[in-house]
Parts: structure tokens; C-alpha cells; sequence
């Protein structure tokens, strides 16, 4: 039997959405294979690495990040400069910690506020992740996405609990992108996009936050989730899952067992600092491997990393 | 072309014997079309069904054993390209990189990194499995290194990466009785190699430029009647590299292309050229997509405990959840004065639930019965984790004779059980947790405060 390249061609395509505005702005998704599988057809956009900055001080990141930084990461809009100019990521992913019920509890005025210095401040396009509380980001959104109208964010995240009003704001509202967040489950993330259909927010205007963890902790169960979703939108042309995928990575890799172990807790272990970024870059680029189009990370080294990554294979 | 189940039935003796070690003939030769079982198991069968059998039942992907005692491993074997399908079998192995050009300095130190890096997470042994050693031109060192990795006594396979076959043959007196990867057949050298190997049938790798020619080569290896093989994907870039573990996977699994049905090496450490988070990704990267065999340039925690993680769960049987061992751990050094948390066994519960104590930095005891590896839910509606089983399991752990404390938190999706676990355990104070584990920093707080007010 002679040589004959396995080519796998598909049906389905990756919808193609866009964040930001002007030269910086990024594309997302476009493709019709699996990530990287280049030999199959158009592998579209290549993937984006953004860098998480957050609205309150970090007083939790490690040391040598809170150095790097230095009184930048005092003021979100300063660091978000800072990022841009030294980092140069694909964009800027603002974390509204400071909203949390359980921490400052900001209000959405603030909030509002914040996020409106921070995407004047800046070229890079601009995701905003709220606190993970339904209810609280809600009433976040529904300010900030009033604020930064025009500059085309992504926002994380609306949920079946809060899709109404978050999809409503971002997506209808104030032309916004709207990341449509569900628990590692493919029927669910079906769900709440045809939810967010059927509210009128456009296919094309949804980026997939399938939902995240740190490699070793239940991972797996992401990938067969990317893994099936994939397969979905581009096998079986499934139209309410050809959705791009952004994993906020740093958001669970810097808060296990292996990354918050201080040196003098696990001597063995080594540095902590280290410790976190190969947490990071080994989750960012497995999931990018099955078929994320975006991650956020924290550390500069991850970004570096992830960036030369993606290039060996664009 | 596939046989079903019932296509090998109507070839057994049909007897149900059960020698086989199935119940029935048909039970056996499900597993059997499956890929999970043999045919040889049957002791029945005639010389001619076997002969038919054999060539439509052999697995696309030959399951390969390399090493010998305690580091006897099988590699390949795996039935599908995506683990959902089914379940991925035989983990990638990791093997750590030396050549005849290291000092004895730095050979003794990889060792000792590869010592050194060796723990257990959830029940799997977490350790580099193999010494990949290569040969740069030096025969007498090379010796020398084999002979050193040797005897340095560290539990490891080999695997000999050389493409001379005369310098093979006195590294090989060494270590052929290990079961080692004999690593470097090419276009030039593949008759001789096949015979330095075949007597000890030890698993031979191969490796070309591209894609193509490893396709004609196998089919001369093949020629031979040698096939315990392992294929290089060595290309010029991490790309090509890339591109070549899948199309081997790919064309073995779906295409059924048996010259493709085998493991397949990676060398990270080269993709990543001196870069160390070059190489985890890369790693992390072919550990997903096709890896077999994952080389790296060293070992340290750092790159072993997200990599070693990620392994373990890409090779979790999606139907068979990870479980942790039923116990009572102690987090964030849980003393007697520590209240009780009680959750499932389930690994991902159990994780995350820990991980979220362990934010809160509240000495806490973690009381983990046995729930039948189900979410709390899933083990409550199965009967698995209600107020007597876990009654029994306070009362039997000896948890009592830990701590002073006499709360018990329970996961707030179960609040339903606290009546009758006050009526069964009349010494406890039930207390119900939160729902979702996110806030069990916060409700810890609350409860630590509490504790210390009525002191």
C-alpha cells in the first residue's frame, strides 16, 4: 500500500469574531479544522493570548510579579499602559475582583469607572471578567458595558443565571461581544447559546467560556468538552456551537495546591514562582491544543512562552 | 476489516466453559471485537479460526512492552483519537535525556533529579520512567554512560538512541536483558539492526526525514518480519513534528493502517530548544495529541507536577471517575481543636473542595468516605453518601480521637441529611456548608470566628 496523507476535511466552520477596535483590534476563530491541524484545511485565526490585570491590588499574585509591576498594579488603568507597552499581549483581560459581594463589594458605578480609564488608557482590545457572582455581575455589566460603548469588549461572563441582562447590555444594547459561560458540559453550553439566540444577541457576536481548570484537577473533563464541542460545530456542522472558545486560565491555575504552596511548605518543590508558570503554561497549551482560541494568563514569562508557542505553528 | 461479536462467537467451541475467565462464549468474544481481549485467551479454538482471526482481530495499534521488573511498562495499544470515544489505555512515559558528552557531574546529577522527582498523586506512582541515552560520537564514553545509568540503581527502562549498529552491540550487552528501546534504525542501517534485536525481541525505533519515507521503512522493517517497533516523528519543526504524531495516529486508527500502529517518540527537549517552558509546552502538547514517548532535557517539580497532572487525567477511563483513597486528611495542619468537613471521593470534588480549604487557611479535617467515586449529588441519589454511611464512617475513622471539635460540616447540597445525622451521631454538632465550594473560605471564616467567640 503506498503513502497517503490522512486529510480529514470538514464541513463546519468556526465563526470568526472580532474584539477591539482600530489596528489592535483581534480576530477570533475562522477555522475549519482542529487546532493546529493545518494538513486538514484552514486553521483560520491563530490563537490569542491576553494577560490579566485586576481593578484592586493583588495582594495575593507572587512576589516577583508584584515587583514586576510595582505601583503600576495600583491603578488598573496605569497597568493597563504598563502591560501594553512592556508586555505587548494580544489583549487585556480586566478581572472586576473588587466587585465581589464577599470582598470591597464595589459598586457598578465604580466599576464602570475603572474599566472605562483602563480601555481609554489603552490600544489593545479589552475583556472584562466580573466576579463570578451571577447576581452581582448583572448590575456590573449592566454599567460597564454602558461605559465602554464603542470599544467592542468582551464581556465574561453571561451564565444561564444572568444571561438576560449581561447578553441584553453587552450584546443588544451596546454592541459588545457577549462570552457565554457554562460548566464544562456541551449540552450546556449548547443551551445557553441557543438562550442567548433566542434573547437576539447574534451567533456571531458570542465567544464560548466553556468553563476552566488546572491541569490535574478534573482537566480531562474539559478537553472531552472541547473535544466534542469541536467535533460538533465542524463535523456535524452544528451551528449553535461554532462558537470561538476563551479559557481564562490564570483565573485557576494560580489558586491550586501546586501554585500557592509557598518554598518553605514543599521545599522539594522549588520556586513557586516557576511552579506557577508552568502550571499555567501547561493548561494554556493543552487547551489551546484542543481547541481554545484564546487564553488569558498572568504571568509575562506564560505570555512569552504561550506566544512563541503559537507562532511555531501559525 | 473489523469482525463483531458475533462473527468470533460462531467461531468459538459455543461450550461456555469460562476458561477464558468469561461467563460465556459470547461475553468473551464481545471483548474480544472490542480490541480488550486476545483470542488466544480461548484455548479452543482451532488452529484455522485462529489464523482467520488473528490478522482481523490484531489491534490497529500494537501495545508494546518496553523495560523489564519493576520498570516494565506497555506502550500504544490505544483504540481511538479522542479519549471520549472510549478511553485513551497506556499512558505517554516520560524519559530524561543523556549523551556521551555530559560530564560524570552532571550525569550524576540528572540522576539524582530523576530520584528526587518520585511521589505518588491520587494513587498513581509519579516518576520519570525512562533513560533516553544518545550517542554523539564518543564509543567508549557512551559504554561508560550506559554502564553508569546502570549502575547507578535508579529504576528506569532505557532506551539506546544510536544509529551504529557496532556501537549498539557492546552498549547492548549491557542492558539487553532490561527489555530496552533500541533507537536509530534508518534507511542505511535497518538489516543490521533488526538483526543486533531480534533474538531478544527488543523494541526498535524508527526514524527518517519525513513522513513518507518512516512509511517505506516500516514496510522494509516489516519485510523483515520484525514488528516491535516504536516510529520517531523527529521533523525539522515543532510543526512538522506535530504534524507527523497525528498523521501516524490518525492514519493507524481510523485508516487502519497497520504500518502506522505503533508508539511514537517525541523529543521535547530538542522542540524546545534550552528553553524549559518551551518544553513543558511542547510536552504538554504531545502528551494531548500522540505522544508515546516524551523526552525532555531534565526533570524537576516544576515541569513534573502540572505535566504528570495533566497525564493523569487525560488518561482517566471517562468511565471509571478518579477516586480518592476514603480517609480523614488533615489540611492546613488540622489540629484538635479543627473542625470536620465531610465531602465525597470523587477525585474532582475532592480537589476542589481542598483546594478551597486550603485558601481559607482554616485548619480543617476532610472526612472522605466512601461514596462510590460520585459527585454529591450523583453518590447521594445512589444511596451512597447518606446519614448512615457517613455516621458509620465518623464513628470508625477514629476522627474523634483527632479533634475536640465536635462540628460537622456538611456539603449544602445534602442539608437534607442533617436531621438524621444529629439522630445518628448525637455527640456531633451538624453544621450545613455552602453549596458550592467557592465559599467555603468565607463560611470557614464565619465558623472559625465563631468557634472563638464561645471559647
Amino acid at each position: 500500500m503506498a503513502f497517503k496523507m490522512s486529510v480529514q476535511e470538514y464541513k463546519g466552520k468556526i465563526n470568526e469574531v472580532e474584539i477591539g477596535k482600530g489596528e489592535k483590534a483581534i480576530k477570533l476563530g475562522g477555522q475549519q479544522t482542529l487546532a493546529f491541524y493545518d494538513f486538514d484545511g484552514d486553521t483560520g485565526n491563530s490563537q490569542k493570548i491576553g494577560i490579566e490585570i485586576t481593578d484592586v491590588y493583588p495582594e495575593e499574585w507572587v512576589t516577583g510579579l508584584k515587583e514586576f509591576y510595582g505601583d503600576a498594579a495600583k491603578n488598573p488603568a496605569e497597568w493597563a499602559k504598563f502591560v501594553e507597552e512592556k508586555l505587548n499581549p494580544d489583549f487585556i483581560c480586566l478581572r472586576l475582583q473588587g466587585a465581589d459581594p464577599n470582598e470591597l463589594d464595589k459598586s457598578p458605578e465604580e466599576c464602570a469607572e475603572v474599566a472605562k480609564a483602563v480601555v481609554e488608557a489603552i490600544q489593545l482590545p479589552l475583556v472584562i471578567a466580573g466576579t463570578g457572582n451571577h447576581e452581582k455581575d448583572a448590575k456590573v455589566f449592566e454599567k460597564v458595558t454602558a461605559a465602554v460603548e464603542g470599544y467592542n469588549c468582551l464581556f465574561l461572563a453571561a451564565t444561564e443565571e444572568n444571561y438576560k441582562s449581561v447578553g441584553a447590555a453587552a450584546g443588544l444594547a451596546y454592541g459588545h461581544k457577549v462570552g457565554a459561560e457554562s460548566s464544562v458540559d456541551i449540552n450546556l453550553a449548547k443551551q445557553l447559546n441557543v438562550l442567548l439566540d433566542q434573547l437576539g444577541v447574534k451567533y456571531e457576536d458570542i465567544v464560548m467560556h466553556i468553563g476552566c481548570s488546572a491541569a490535574g484537577y478534573g482537566f480531562e473533563y474539559l478537553v472531552s468538552t472541547v473535544d466534542r464541542i469541536r467535533l460538533a460545530a465542524l463535523a456535524q456542522n452544528d451551528k449553535t456551537l461554532q462558537m470561538p472558545i476563551i479559557t481564562p486560565v490564570s483565573f485557576e491555575t494560580w489558586g491550586v495546591k501546586e501554585t500557592i504552596a509557598e518554598e518553605s511548605d514543599a521545599p522539594d518543590w522549588g520556586d513557586r514562582e516557576e511552579r506557577g508558570i508552568t502550571m499555567e503554561v501547561t493548561t494554556a497549551t493543552s487547551i489551546l491544543s484542543v481547541g481554545a482560541d484564546a487564553v488569558i494568563v498572568r504571568h509575562p514569562k506564560s505570555l512569552e512562552t504561550m506566544k512563541d508557542f503559537v507562532c511555531q505553528f501559525a | 476489516m473489523a469482525l463483531t461479536g458475533l462473527d468470533i462467537f460462531k467461531l468459538t467451541p459455543k461450550k461456555n466453559c469460562k476458561d477464558c475467565g468469561f461467563p460465556t462464549c459470547l461475553a468473551f468474544s464481545m471483548k474480544v471485537a472490542a480490541g480488550a481481549m486476545e483470542i488466544e485467551k480461548c484455548p479452543y479454538m482451532s488452529d484455522e479460526a485462529l489464523e482467520k482471526l488473528s490478522e482481523a482481530t490484531a489491534p490497529p495499534m500494537k501495545a508494546l512492552k518496553v523495560g523489564n521488573g519493576d520498570c516494565e511498562f506497555k506502550l500504544g495499544g490505544e483504540t481511538v483519537l479522542f479519549r471520549h470515544e472510549k478511553t485513551f489505555v497506556n499512558r505517554n512515559r516520560f524519559a530524561v535525556m543523556f549523551t556521551d558528552e555530559l560530564s560524570d557531574g552532571h550525569i550524576e546529577a540528572k540522576l539524582d533529579n530523576i530520584k528526587k522527582v518520585n511521589y505518588v498523586r491520587i494513587g498513581e506512582d509519579m516518576h520519570v520512567e525512562i533513560a533516553a541515552l544518545k550517542y554523539m560520537g564518543d564509543k567508549d564514553k557512551y559504554v561508560n554512560l550506559v554502564k553508569k545509568v546502570k549502575e547507578s540503581g535508579v529504576s528506569l527502562a532505557y532506551m539506546l538512541i544510536c544509529e551504529d549498529p557496532n556501537v549498539l552491540q557492546e552498549a547492548l550487552e549491557l542492558v539487553k536483558n532490561e527489555n530496552p528501546i533500541v533507537y536509530g534504525v534508518n534507511n542505511e542501517n535497518y538489516e543490521a539492526m533488526v538483526n543486533l534485536v531480534k533474538d531478544n525481541k527488543l523494541p526498535l525505533g524508527l526514524k527518517c526525514e519525513g513522513i513518507e519515507e518512516l512509511y517505506n521503512l516500516v514496510e522494509k522493517v516489516q519485510g523483515l518480519d520484525y514488528k516491535e517497533l516504536v516510529l520517531g516523528t523527529e521533523g525539522p519543526t515543532a510543526k512538522e513534528t506535530f504534524k507527523n504524531a497525528v498523521q501516524i495516529r490518525r492514519m493507524a486508527l481510523k485508516d487502519q493502517d497497520r504500518k502506522f500502529g505503533y508508539p511514537s517518540v517525541v523529543f521535547a527537549n530538542e522542540l524546545a530548544k534550552d528553553n524549559k517552558y518551551m518544553e513543558v509546552a511542547m510536552s504538554s502538547l504531545f502528551t494531548l495529541k500522540y505522544g508515546s514517548i516524551i523526552v525532555l532535557e531534565d526533570i524537576d517539580y516544576a515541569k513534573a507536577l502540572p505535566l504528570f497532572a495533566l497525564r493523569q487525567n487525560v488518561y482517566t477511563d471517562p468511565q471509571r471517575p478518579m477516586r480518592v483513597e476514603p480517609d480523614v486528611y488533615p489540611v492546613n495542619g488540622a489540629d484538635e481543636n479543627s473542625p470536620v468537613l465531610v465531602t465525597v471521593d470523587f477525585a474532582l470534588t475532592y480537589f476542589i473542595v481542598a483546594g478551597e480549604v486550603e485558601r481559607s487557611k482554616a485548619p480543617t479535617w476532610l472526612a472522605i468516605p466512601d461514596a462510590g467515586g460520585y459527585s454529591v449529588l450523583t453518590a447521594w441519589a445512589a444511596g451512597k453518601f447518606g446519614a448512615m454511611s457517613i455516621a458509620k464512617f465518623i464513628k470508625e475513622s477514629g476522627i474523634a480521637d483527632k479533634t475536640k471539635s465536635r462540628k460537622l460540616v456538611l456539603p449544602g447540597l445534602v442539608a437534607v441529611l442533617k436531621g438524621e445525622l444529629e439522630d445518628e451521631l448525637p455527640d456531633w454538632e451538624i453544621v450545613v456548608g455552602p453549596e458550592e465550594a467557592m465559599h467555603l473560605p468565607k463560611f470557614l471564616k464565619q465558623l472559625s470566628q465563631e468557634e472563638a467567640a464561645n471559647a
